[in-house]
């Protein structure tokens, strides 16, 4: 480490066009937050698909849900969550400098997510031996055939493109898991940890609507 | 900004109250509420989602630049379904003929 006066000085995170570390780091927060932006409208327009077709076709809809697995779905969220969870924590730990701990939980964290995938993997897999996989080999009752549908082309979307993101957010821990154990990160210099949880925890919140609304209508029905 | 260190046990309390919404939200689903059910649902998810953003996420703790920009994704998302939806829930409306 470099004494105190030549850290101000020149801090080796510090990037030429910032005054100090603290702007540098509302910098790289504000950019992460604009980026989420763009993720709510992209994940947003699905979210409209699913809320006319649903208004359109609700009791296919329920039907077509019924099929999911809430069980699976339920342990998913939990799983999910507990992540979300391990990741605050290592964020904490690298605001803290402990570079041991932010190792063990974005470890933590990536597992979690890999659960995740694993389970996701397993229900897709029942939904192509039940034939609820739209297409030529789709299967369901006559009356809700064309809508169900569908309600599982958007799940079969929604559900991919957020799997896709969790794909991109194990790879993301990857890196920040180099750069934490050959020492990148300190506890002056964590934004990249802080920044990655932004990412990590949006993709919660999306999921955080997924399941209710894929897995949870027409639990009541008969 | 986050120079604001939060202790460990708000990330415990917030992780406690979000499993307590999960459990809330699945039991809820097997009760007909009629409409009241994609309603309870939505809030409840809804809330959640605030929680992860506020302590999770260091919102709360932030510059109001970035609650701004936050708040701003909530703002566009409100006009992506607002017109959207006031095109295609009032399709079945006849005002003439």
């Amino acid at each position: 480490m470099l004494p105190e006066a030549a850290q101000h000085a020149h801090h080796p995170a510090l990037a030429h066009q910032f005054d100090s570390l603290a702007q540098q780091r509302e910098a790289a927060t504000l950019g992460m937050w604009v980026f989420l932006v763009t993720e709510v409208l992209f994940f947003g327009g699905m979210f409209a698909t699913y809320a006319i077709y649903r208004a359109w076709y609700p009791e296919a809809f329920a039907a077509a849900s019924h099929e999911l697995d809430v069980m699976l779905g339920t342990i998913n969220t939990v799983v999910l969550i507990t992540s979300s969870l391990t990741m605050a924590l290592a964020v904490h730990a690298a605001q803290l400098g402990q570079r041991r701990v932010v190792l063990w939980f974005l470890a933590g964290t990536m597992v979690l997510g890999a659960v995740f995938l694993g389970i996701k993997s397993v229900e897709y897999y029942h939904k192509f031996t039940e034939h609820h996989v739209p297409g030529p080999g789709f299967q369901f009752e006559r009356e809700y055939f064309r809508h169900a549908q569908l309600f599982f082309s958007l799940y079969f979307l929604m559900t991919g493109l957020h799997a896709l993101h969790m794909v991109i957010g194990i790879g993301i821990m990857l890196v920040m898991f180099w750069w934490a154990w050959r020492g990148t990160i300190t506890a002056d210099y964590y934004s990249p940890i802080e920044i990655s949880g932004l990412y990590w925890h949006f993709v919660d919140i999306v999921w955080i609507f997924l399941f209710p609304l894929l897995y949870l209508i027409g639990r009541h029905g008969p | 900004m986050t120079d604001h260190i939060l202790p460990k046990r708000v990330y415990y309390i917030i992780f406690g109250i979000l499993l307590l919404c999960t459990y809330l939200t699945v039991q809820i689903a097997f009760f007909d509420l009629g409409r009241l059910n994609t309603v309870a649902a939505l809030v409840i998810a809804v809330f959640k989602a605030i929680l992860v953003v506020l302590f999770f996420m260091h919102v709360k703790y932030s510059t109001r630049l970035t609650w701004a920009v936050a708040l701003g994704s909530v703002f566009w998302l409100a006009i992506l379904f607002v017109l959207t939806m006031g095109d295609y829930l009032t399709r079945g409306w006849r005002t003439y003929g």
